[in-house]
């Protein structure tokens, strides 16, 4: 597609305060892109960023009538968004805006080698300058937003999440696929550090939820198909029923449960227990009344009789679509499941995971026994399922060790006569869960440690389970350790059922867990723009972790549908229907469904949904007819790039240099400092050019804050254009003074 | 090895590969100046003709720093980018141009010293195997 080239281009060039000028020849650069095809201006300064160089190159730009701008200064990860808006400020279309990485890129990784890198940054800054002038005027992309989010998940991230969302003025909807909500925070029992017991703090935020008109509440309930977008998205729920009425008091639920024949391995005690086809999860779970299990029941009628009006056994599964703005994904986790023979798990009769020993305390009254045996010796062995190093679980679960050691705190406060032995692979009790640990030690637990290569055996020798382990801590003695118990402390992994992920198109990383944009910058973001991550589903986290999280989720979910309306980057795929034949190739791989197949001018082509697409480009080698390209990445622009890449550069050779700084009156390096100076650098410099002052003075002086004074003056002293004297004033300031 | 220093294009990932460029200058990792770095949304959006016309207008060599399994767009990222590698290579060897000028390596956002690494292996090889001009006929210009 032909384009208008940029005739009147700015280029502003950065000294970074040294950063880039102390190995780039900022000055000679300058003078070499100067005669750039389309640069109508070159400015150098000595901070870009900084509020009054931004000023200037506003006024610059609308002095000059400027139809694309280049600023080469830092990464454009710290700055983009900084000159964007300094191009909008100057009425500048902000895509006609390129930033050229001239310091990450060039003057620090080259500062071994400053010549280079003087010639590195002029082939940089050409490669935008080419860019540029190829650069479109665009507008984001601005759709409609329903200030509506959907929450998935009700574990205690996804209620957080609603009750947040809903504070904040959200309309939310909350799906929860289990009858009851509270997710695995519910199976926990006491946690550490507040002790509170996990059913707590379900309940706390449960009643909440209850007292809501704003949150809606669905259990028993499946997204099953996803329509529209970001702003509008529509969502196919199926909600299976819970073919049972209103509250139900003890006296019901004994009643239900007693003459209930059918029973099933009872999965939220990690089959430890049995429970019947009519079942809660726990006595106080919610919501309060019970739910029949169909794939179990055979309707028998018994529960019926006891209490006919509260069950029905004929209710049917409902289908429900509703809208959203935004999606919140908080569906948590499951534990790590051993392989059968794996540390003895499924083959030696006492070795129970993590997970199932804390259903056990928990559930225990008394005596702590299992299968009949009372239990008086614990080993503990760390890490099952986690850093493995030939598995597909490379990661640290970060909550193992504390869950590992908390559970021997509450088992050993329950059970003074329990012995506990763990061992490690080194405890990783991190920040103010290191207290448990020492916790831990000075109640007599005993630790042991070994290395990847080296793990313990877990073996049946008669009556008695033996662990055997080299311990590091002894000088890789083999110590052999007696148990009644051996808990394999199991990390965390994704979900099995990933069926939601797939419906959503939420990218999986390489440890299945759910994939955010950037790990640090956009940890709870998706690129499905309006899908956002949050809690144990993105990555192993604690409920300290998950908390964070999920308000950080909610915070940016809210901050994108409250206004009502939503701007997108207008980075997506083109197509010129000149050269499209419709072949379908484009749909076939787009993992977003951004293609449709349409007529235009009498013929079938392919259209891009602006909505679906999210730029990221995956469909243009596959074109065929080479008829797709990202906005900002035609052919004609990286070929322009390469060309200014390779195309020779001459740098003014000193002489020449001299006569043209000679010409401009600069004579020196300092010189072309103080020309590239900021105007408030400047007027510091004036005001003390009538005797030392401090910086309280001065700004009253020019009547700017003093921290922006101090900003400045702090580069003056550091380019050696001021010094302070040594002295301070009778309010006992610093006074500074011009360095002749 | 020949004294030659290589020019090197980089394909990388905005997202991924190129905050990994970055630190690598951050923290003054150095690596050759003649290696130029373009950046986009994902690297699956390299075109074979892009690697060509490089290859074709002087640089020695192209590296595509792909973003692996971290890729927040698709995780079958690499194998498309590798695709279009191919789709290059095998005009390449029509061509008479060694297919080793042609490299790929999956980077993740802090992977500074592999991102090095690699550049420092790479010029080697490109510096072993002389002027793109030498295979395509090139005029220097």
């Amino acid at each position: 597609m032909k384009k208008d080239h940029k005739e009147k281009i700015g280029v502003f060039i950065c000294y970074c305060g040294g950063n880039i000028s102390d190995y780039v020849e900022v000055e000679k650069v300058a003078k070499v892109v100067e005669n750039e095809p389309g640069v109508q201006l070159v400015k150098t300064t000595m901070f870009t960023c900084s509020d009054s160089a931004q000023v200037e190159i506003i006024e610059k730009i609308i002095e000059n009538d400027l139809d694309g701008m280049v600023v080469a200064s830092c990464s454009p990860k710290l700055h983009l968004l900084t000159f964007r808006d300094v191009a909008k400020r100057a009425g500048l279309n902000q895509y006609n805006y390129v930033h050229a990485n001239i310091r990450e890129q060039c003057s620090w990784a080259h500062s071994d080698r400053t010549d280079d890198a003087t010639d590195k940054a002029v082939r940089i800054i050409r490669a935008a300058i080419s860019k540029v002038r190829m650069s479109q005027s665009l507008q984001p992309i601005e759709i409609e937003a329903k200030n509506v989010a959907a929450v998935i998940g009700a574990g205690i991230s996804g209620m957080r999440s609603a009750i947040e969302l809903a504070d904040q003025g959200s309309q939310v909807y909350l799906i929860e696929k289990d009858h009851f909500v509270g997710g695995r925070t519910a199976q926990w029992g006491h946690l550490f550090p507040t002790n509170e017991e996990g059913k707590n703090l379900v309940e706390r935020l449960y009643k909440q939820i209850k007292e809501r008109d704003d949150i809606t509440l669905f259990t028993g309930a499946e997204v099953e198909s996803l329509n529209g977008n970001i702003g509008n998205f529509e969502l196919g729920v199926k909600i299976t029923p819970r073919y049972v009425f209103g509250k139900c008091d003890d006296d019901f639920l004994d009643q239900v449960l007693k003459a209930c024949p059918l029973e099933v391995e009872d999965e939220f005690n990690f089959g430890l227990t049995k429970r019947k086809a009519i079942y809660k999860n726990y006595r106080e779970a919610y919501p309060e009344s019970p739910v029949i299990d169909m794939e179990l029941c055979n309707k028998c009628g018994a529960c019926q009789k006891i209490c006919d009006g509260k069950i029905d056994l004929d209710q049917e599964v409902e289908h429900i679509t509703f809208n959203a703005g935004a999606i919140l994904l908080n569906t948590g986790f499951d534990p790590y499941e051993p392989e059968e023979g794996e540390f003895g798990y499924k083959t030696v009769d006492n070795v129970i995971t993590l997970q199932q020993f804390r259903r056990l305390l928990d559930m225990s009254n008394g005596t702590l026994e299992y299968k009949g045996k009372k239990i008086r010796d614990i080993a503990y062995i760390y890490c099952v399922g986690s850093r493995q190093p030939d598995g597909d679980n490379k990661h640290c679960s970060r909550y193992c060790c504390t869950s590992a050691i908390q559970s021997a705190l509450n088992v050993k406060n329950k059970y003074p006569e329990v012995r506990n032995f763990h061992i490690t692979r080194g405890i990783r009790t991190y920040g103010k869960q290191e207290t448990c640990f020492t916790d831990s030690s000075r109640q007599g637990d005993i630790y042991l440690q070994f290395f990847e290569g080296a793990f313990p055996e877990v073996e049946k020798r008669g009556e008695q389970t033996k662990i055997t382990v080299q311990d590091a801590l002894t000088q890789n003695e083999n110590i052999e350790v007696s148990a009644d118990l051996v808990v394999l402390v199991t990390g965390m992994v994704q979900r099995k059922d990933q069926s939601v992920a797939e419906i959503l198109k939420v990218p999986i990383g390489s440890d299945k867990f759910y994939n955010e944009v950037h790990t640090k910058l956009r940890p709870v973001e998706t690129v499905i723009d309006g899908v956002f991550i949050a809690g144990a589903c993105q990555s192993p986290k604690n409920v300290r972790g998950t908390m964070a999280s999920t308000l950080a989720a909610s915070a940016k979910a809210n901050s994108l549908i409250n206004s009502g309306k939503i701007e997108l980057e207008p980075i997506i795929a083109t197509v010129d229907t000149d050269l499209c034949e419709w072949c379908g190739k484009c749909d076939e791989l787009c993992s977003y469904n951004a293609f449709e197949k349409v007529e235009a001018d009498g013929k079938t082509v392919a259209k891009v949904n602006k909505a679906l697409c999210k730029g990221c480009g995956a469909c243009t080698p596959v074109c065929p007819s080479d008829a797709i390209s990202i906005v900002g990445y035609s052919n004609e622009e990286i070929e322009g790039m390469i060309d200014a890449f390779v195309k020779d550069v001459r740098l003014i050779e000193d002489h020449q240099a001299k006569e043209a700084e000679s010409a401009e009156g600069v004579t020196n390096n300092a010189d072309k400092l103080a020309n590239a100076l900021p105007e408030m650098s400047k007027r510091i410099l004036q005001s003390l050019e009538s005797g030392s002052k401090a910086i309280p003075e001065i700004a009253a002086e020019l009547k700017h804050p003093s921290e922006d004074v101090m900003y400045y003056l702090m580069s003056l002293r550091k380019y050696g254009f001021v010094k302070d004297t040594e002295e301070i004033n009778e309010d006992e300031y610093y006074l500074y003074e011009l360095k002749k | 090895m020949s004294d030659y220093q290589p020019r090197i294009l980089v394909f990388s990932s905005e997202k991924i590969s190129d905050p990994a460029i970055d630190l690598a200058g951050l923290l003054k990792k150095h690596y050759s100046p003649r290696v130029y770095n373009i950046t986009l949304p994902c690297t699956s959006a390299v075109k074979p003709n892009w690697i060509l016309k490089a290859l074709h207008k002087g640089m020695d060599g192209v590296f595509i720093a792909s973003d692996g399994t971290d890729c927040a767009f698709r995780s079958d990222c690499s194998a498309l980018t590798n695709n279009s590698i191919s789709k290059a290579q095998q005009v390449m060897k029509e061509e008479g141009i060694d297919l080793a000028r042609v490299k790929m390596a999956a980077l993740c956002s802090v992977c500074a010293d592999p991102f090095v690494g690699h550049m420092k292996s790479f010029s080697e090889t490109l510096s072993g195997l002389g002027s793109i001009k030498n295979e395509t006929g090139q005029k220097d210009g």
